[in-house]
């Protein structure tokens, strides 16, 4: 156990530090959130600059066009863009965060070389496809058909919640590539598909969130023809990936974000301070509740990375522990902020408002904190499986 | 000790909430909330409320009111909270006797809040308070038109905090009811959510803080002690936030959908629980009384 960066590190850290300095100055103005091109092509216009700098992809394997660098590299990475104020992976995070690094673990030389560089160029957007009407916590029970066509899937179904899906190239897309009988279960026939998003017969229908813009949509799937290629792992096989993808969308997606809590949380202690609510000793002591929490939540942050390096790059079942304690934290965070806004908290261009609706998505999204927990006690305690 | 509803006060809850489904709906509601403008009020329903008598519900027979209590106005107040029936309602009730047309509902009255935000002002006819300077909001409820206030905002007055109690507490009903549907009919794994104990006891905790909440309102209501009515309040908020909250997470992604009520019930509550006083002066004041 070692919390220390070596000089190499700490040289490392230099060269990002004054590298952001400059190019952060050059960058556009940022978009309006409901200006979905326009936000496309910022995240992508960032994740460019990256990529020319050499910061594109910085923990991925060498081998999946990635830097190889150390998790404390990858840390001081999202810890300097943080600090520095760079914007967010935004549409990029399926892509940068989990279908990516799935298709890094789990696909063929020849599919990592034509889908992972133009993700760490910043030339493609990936979203998922997962959830449907019917299957969101129960994943597997999934309906959207996949039947084989010579070298194609027709691929028929709907999906659900899927966010980014009107600016996505390409989708993370699970299909039943077998039916549910008495002797295949609901997780056997599954199969994990990349799918182009201009493909004939996907029609894409924007929802609306309680925060007032689209932040996903519902994706109708009319006959469209995936090339058999486009599968990663085998056939019936897609189950297993998916856990792939699960515990690198629980276990290290939301790393960056940690750093983000804890610069929003500086700025309320600095707000509640010029405002007189830091006299308020239960509010300083929220506050201070939630310094020891993110502060925790960034050395479980630590050591979960470290252990994804050790175990040989996937992380384990212990992105659920974080999960469940981060999105919490979070939501925690947002209420804390809006204690500290009082009455501006009911005013949606204050800062900090729009991000507490948000906030209330965390403990549904990317499996809700109920399933977490059931993940927590059936799979790490092996308590007995409930009905 | 009776501390049970009356035939009567049953039957004006039932009247009240059977004006307000017929008038108020879920379409009524819809449409306010999916227009793309700001809300705007319905000043024939006013009117209808008014003939209710919504708002001269506590104004002596004599000067052409119900003759009522407070218990009887928390019940109307309750029944607004769960249809979630927007407008300055409170406002306009205190106002009732003492601001010409307030009690028929011809006349709408706002007032400024203790926490120096301004509801209704375009809406409304008269306003109670010190308005000058004030600049909208965009506000977090797409169903309260928001102003805030430069000057320093006045204490809260009790009755308003029992009347506000009451509509959270009618909210907080409203989402238990909801998040409770919800779990019979969705099913995931096979079987109705509600079957998993997680969902159960999310539901269960949304009962018993409504519950809770309830005798609390309907004591103050009754005996009218503010320090009562404050810590009603407290309760109160405190089961229409949690429990909005709670019955969103029940609804899963569906519950982070503008098209579900549930962020409507969310919203408001935040808003009225920033009306009274804070959750931890009250805390102080029940501590100082140990
Ligand atoms: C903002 C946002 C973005 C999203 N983006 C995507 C995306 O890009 N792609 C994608 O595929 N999906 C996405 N999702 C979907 C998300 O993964 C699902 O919403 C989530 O898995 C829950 O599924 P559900 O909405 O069907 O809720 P349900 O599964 O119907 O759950 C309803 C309630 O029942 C509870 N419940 C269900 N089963 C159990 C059980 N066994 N034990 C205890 N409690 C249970 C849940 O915890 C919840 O409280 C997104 C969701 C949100 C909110």
């Amino acid at each position: 156990m070692d919390l220390t960066c070596t000089e190499e590190e700490e040289e490392f850290r230099a060269g990002l530090r004054s590298w952001l300095a400059d190019a952060l100055p050059q960058l556009p103005p940022r978009p309006d959130p409901t200006d979905w091109p326009g936000r496309r092509a910022y995240d992508l216009g960032w994740q460019r600059r990256l990529y020319d700098a050499g910061y594109a992809g910085l923990h991925w394997p060498v081998d999946a066009g990635g830097r190889g660098a150390t998790p404390t590299q990858h840390l001081i990475y999202l810890e300097e863009t943080e600090r520095a104020g760079a914007p967010y992976v935004g549409a990029n995070f399926v892509g940068l965060l989990h279908a990516g690094p799935t298709i890094a673990a789990e696909g063929t030389p020849e599919q990592r070389a034509r889908w992972l560089p133009p993700i760490l160029r910043g030339d493609e957007v990936w979203c998922q496809g997962f959830s449907e009407p019917d299957a969101g916590s129960d994943l597997a029970s999934l309906r959207t058909r996949a039947v084989r066509d010579g070298d194609h899937y027709i691929v028929s179904g709907s999906k659900i919640w899927t966010s980014h899906a009107e600016v996505a190239d390409w989708c993370e897309l699970l299909v039943r590539t077998s039916p549910v009988t008495e002797d295949v279960p609901k997780h056997r026939g599954i199969s994990w598909l990349a799918m182009p998003m201009d493909a004939p017969g996907v029609t894409v229908r924007p929802l609306r969130t309680l925060a007032g813009s689209t932040e996903f949509a519902e994706m109708f799937l009319d006959e469209v023809r995936v090339p058999v290629g486009n599968r990663v792992g085998d056939e019936n096989d897609g189950w297993r990936v998916t856990m792939v993808t699960l515990s690198f969308e629980r276990g290290t997606a939301f790393v960056g974000e940690v750093v983000a809590c804890r610069r929003t949380l500086a700025a309320l202690a600095a707000e509640a301070r010029r405002c007189g609510r830091w006299d308020d000793p239960v509010l300083r002591r929220r506050l201070g509740r939630l310094n020891v929490e993110f502060h925790a939540l960034w050395r479980l942050t630590q050591w979960n990375v470290s252990e994804a390096q050790r175990t040989g790059g996937v992380p384990g079942t212990g992105g659920s522990v974080f999960k469940l304690r981060y999105s919490h934290a979070r939501q925690e965070l947002y209420d804390t902020a809006a204690e500290v806004l009082g009455a501006g908290a009911l005013d949606l261009d204050q800062e900090w408002v729009l991000d507490r609706l948000s906030s209330l998505s965390y403990t549904i999204a990317a499996g809700t904190s109920q399933i977490q927990q059931n993940i927590v006690a059936e799979r790490i305690l092996g308590l007995p499986k409930g009905r | 000790m009776d501390f049970q509803l009356t035939e009567d006060q049953r039957a004006l809850r039932k009247g009240v909430r059977e004006l307000l489904a017929g008038r108020f709906g879920r379409d009524e509601l819809r449409a306010l909330a999916d227009a793309p403008e700001e809300p705007r009020l319905d000043r024939q329903l006013w009117r209808e409320l008014g003939e209710a008598g919504f708002f001269a519900l506590r104004l002596p027979e004599s000067e052409g009111g119900v003759g009522l209590g407070l218990p009887e106005a928390v019940l109307a107040f309750e029944e607004a909270g769960r249809a979630l029936l927007p407008g300055p309602l409170v406002a306009t009730h205190l106002a009732a006797g003492e601001i010409e047309g307030a009690a028929t509902g011809a006349t709408v009255v706002t007032a400024v809040d203790s926490s120096g935000l301004l509801p209704w002002l375009a809406a409304s006819d008269v306003v109670r308070g010190d308005f000058a300077g004030a600049v909208p909001v965009r506000s977090v409820d797409p169903l309260t038109p928001l102003h805030r206030t430069p000057a320093a905002p006045p204490d809260p007055d009790p009755v308003a905090v029992l009347l506000t109690a009451a509509e959270q507490l009618g909210s907080a009903a409203r989402s238990c009811e909801t998040a409770v549907a919800y779990a019979r009919e969705r099913t995931q794994f096979g079987q109705p959510i509600g079957a998993f104990q997680a969902v159960k006891h999310l539901c269960a905790q949304l009962l018993v803080r409504t519950e809770l909440a309830r005798a609390a309102v309907y004591a103050a209501a009754v005996t009218a002690v503010p320090a009562e009515i404050r810590a009603a309040a407290l309760l109160a908020d405190e089961a229409a936030v949690r429990g909005a909250r709670d019955c969103l997470q029940v609804h899963g992604g569906m519950g982070f959908t503008w098209e579900a009520d549930v962020h409507l019930h969310l919203k408001r509550a935040w808003l009225r629980a920033g009306l009274g006083p804070s959750a931890g002066a009250v805390e102080e004041e029940w501590a100082a009384a140990l």
